[in-house]
């Protein structure tokens, strides 16, 4: 009996060393480049080609950063990507809340077939949409220009569908209540629907935030050269180097591009995550 | 007015039609000599409460209350006033900076009062509006709401389902049935002189008895009796053996089976009472009987 127990013990010991294992294994993975990167970033040229010395945390200097700052003129490229991302937020909120609300508020002919085929376009790759907006982009003189960045994103579908969602979710008897008070739809939304779905709408706007952020495809097609416009993800091709002992000055801009989505993903963890669980929980 | 029948019947469904909510698929809604079938809701001037209040969960009590002036563009000082006045009637004032998520079942329902009272509508529309309080709150609220209704002196439409409300509370009762109006009265009236055994055997707790055909009448009639019609008396025509007594302390029910079908007796607490597997005979006051059509069911003189 006793031996028994300790059987299971040991096997429960077992198994739980094997998930850790495996656990600890996935996060290097996931946090070994990220250090890598840092590190590089935190070196002097020459110091960051000096393996593997390279990867111990010594001999640190803000040199490199600095250096891309200036020579990247870092602090433009950031405010051109703070401006189309803030910009894209604001259009995917404002446009998710109006179709959303149609989709959920209103009667009108074709409505299931006609959301139907609006989610299915989710289906198609943006890589594959890219060649024609971009002629498109093109033909409207957008190319080089705030709204070539900024109008093809204000649209999402994956946020309607979400925002969607949660409007199916509110009590039906509210939109009957302000009907009877005389409430229009704008005003319904407004006062009472977007305020309700708060939560949701922070998830979707820091999504959509993080994605614009990151955004390299789209931006490297609209924007040719104009340096005035480049937002940070293309704007630090131009700290390659072929001098080989400032390598690591894309690093440097790297870290650089990165801190504001550290800063607002430690901020804003919990809204992330509800939005992700949003549908799983509810159903 | 009280609209009163079981779940379905179809009672809901009218009120809704009446503010508009639901378009009837014939007929002519009048609101007093307007005949509103095309008019939007909130041009009808009516105001609704619904059972599940259908508060606005991110406003304050004062800002739910102040909502639908807010909508018609009355002045903030003006509605704040209104609002006040509103909660003061229904004892809200101090809660007035609270959020619904934070108000009890009955502050919440008469938060959603005040909403309707401060537009000061033509007709209040209630569907079921306390069937989420508890036994007690419901009857403080059902002698509130008698009150408001006097003093407001407007038409307060009331969907229940509950014939209690319905008697306590209504000037005039139309009871429903499976879509089709079966009588309409004063709660008095609907009592006494029943339309059909239907509404018989809804309204009033136990309900009437009813005999089978040809008992106490010709076979083509079903005679009922309220059971505290029925009198013990030795010689009396109907006969019953007594299943159970039950003392509800103010009245004593005897339910008994007899050859004519159940009878349910409400007698007066006393000491020499029959006791179960007896046999008792009642007399009936023969005005105090009900006929029925025992094929329709419909009320015969």
């Amino acid at each position: 009996m006793a031996t028994d127990i300790a059987a299971v013990n040991t096997t429960r010991g077992l198994r739980k060393v094997g998930r850790y294992s495996l656990l600890v294994f996935v996060a290097i993975v996931v946090l070994f480049p990220i250090y890598a990167v840092l590190l590089q970033a935190l070196k002097s040229g020459p110091d960051s080609l000096d393996h593997p010395r390279s990867l111990l945390p010594v001999d640190l200097t803000f040199s490199t950063i600095s250096e891309a700052w200036t020579q990247g003129d870092l602090g433009r490229l950031l405010m051109n990507s703070l401006f189309v991302s803030v910009m894209v937020t604001l259009g995917v909120i404002v446009t998710s809340l109006l179709a959303a609300y149609a989709f959920a508020f209103l009667e009108f002919p074709f409505k299931g077939p006609i959301f139907v085929f609006y989610i299915a376009t989710m289906l198609v790759p943006g890589e594959v949409t890219v060649v024609f907006n971009q002629r498109t982009a093109d033909s409207l003189g957008w190319i080089n220009s705030y709204q070539g960045l900024i109008v093809p994103s204000l649209a999402s579908t994956f946020g309607v569908f979400l925002v969607r969602q949660v409007f199916l979710q509110l009590p039906h008897e509210l939109r009957e209540a302000a009907s009877l008070d005389g409430v229009g739809h704008l005003r319904f939304l407004w006062e009472v629907a977007a305020p309700l779905s708060r939560p949701t709408l922070g998830a979707l706007g820091l999504f959509t935030f993080l994605g614009t952020w990151n955004a390299y495809l789209w931006p490297s097609q609209v924007i040719r050269g104009d340096r005035a416009h480049e937002t940070i993800q293309i704007g630090l091709d131009r700290l390659k180097s072929n001098d080989i002992s400032r390598l690591n000055l894309v690093t440097g801009g790297l870290v650089v591009a990165a801190l504001p989505i550290f800063i607002l993903l430690v901020v804003f963890q919990r809204q992330l995550v509800r939005g992700l669980t949003a549908g799983a929980v509810k159903g | 007015m009280i609209l009163l029948g079981p779940s379905g019947c179809g009672k809901s469904t009218l009120l809704r039609m009446v503010a508009g909510l639901e378009d009837p698929t014939s007929g002519d809604v009048f609101i007093g000599d307007r005949r509103v079938n095309d008019v939007e809701p909130k041009l009808r001037d009516i105001a609704m409460v619904f059972q599940s209040y259908a508060l606005y969960p991110h406003m304050t009590v004062a800002e739910n209350i102040e909502f639908p002036l807010k909508v018609r563009g009355v002045a903030k000082a003006e509605r704040a006033a209104a609002a006040l006045k509103a909660a003061d009637v229904l004892g809200l004032t101090d809660y007035m900076k609270r959020k619904p998520g934070q108000l009890s079942g009955g502050q919440r329902q008469r938060v959603a009062l005040a909403r309707a009272i401060v537009r000061d509508p033509a007709v209040f529309l209630m569907d079921e509006p306390l069937s989420n309080l508890d036994a007690k709150l419901r009857g403080d609220t059902r002698a509130e709401l008698v009150d408001l209704h006097r003093r407001l002196d407007s038409t307060f439409i009331y969907v229940t389902h509950d014939q209690v409300e319905a008697m306590t509370m209504g000037s005039r009762v139309a009871v429903l049935n499976a879509g089709q109006l079966e009588q309409v009265g004063t709660p008095q009236d609907v009592y006494d002189h029943p339309a059909s055994t239907f509404v018989a055997q809804f309204i009033g707790t136990p309900p009437m008895n009813l005999l089978q055909p040809g008992q106490l009448g010709s076979s083509d009639v079903r005679v009922g009796v309220r059971p505290e019609h029925l009198l013990i008396a030795a010689a009396g025509e109907l006969e019953g053996t007594v299943r159970q007594v039950e003392h509800l302390g103010h009245e004593v029910l005897l339910l008994t089976e007899s050859p004519a079908g159940r009878l349910t007796a409400r007698v007066a607490p006393h000491a020499d009472l029959p006791i179960v597997g007896e046999t008792v005979r009642f007399d009936v006051a023969p005005h105090h009987l009900h006929r029925f059509d025992a094929v329709t069911g419909v009320r015969v003189p």
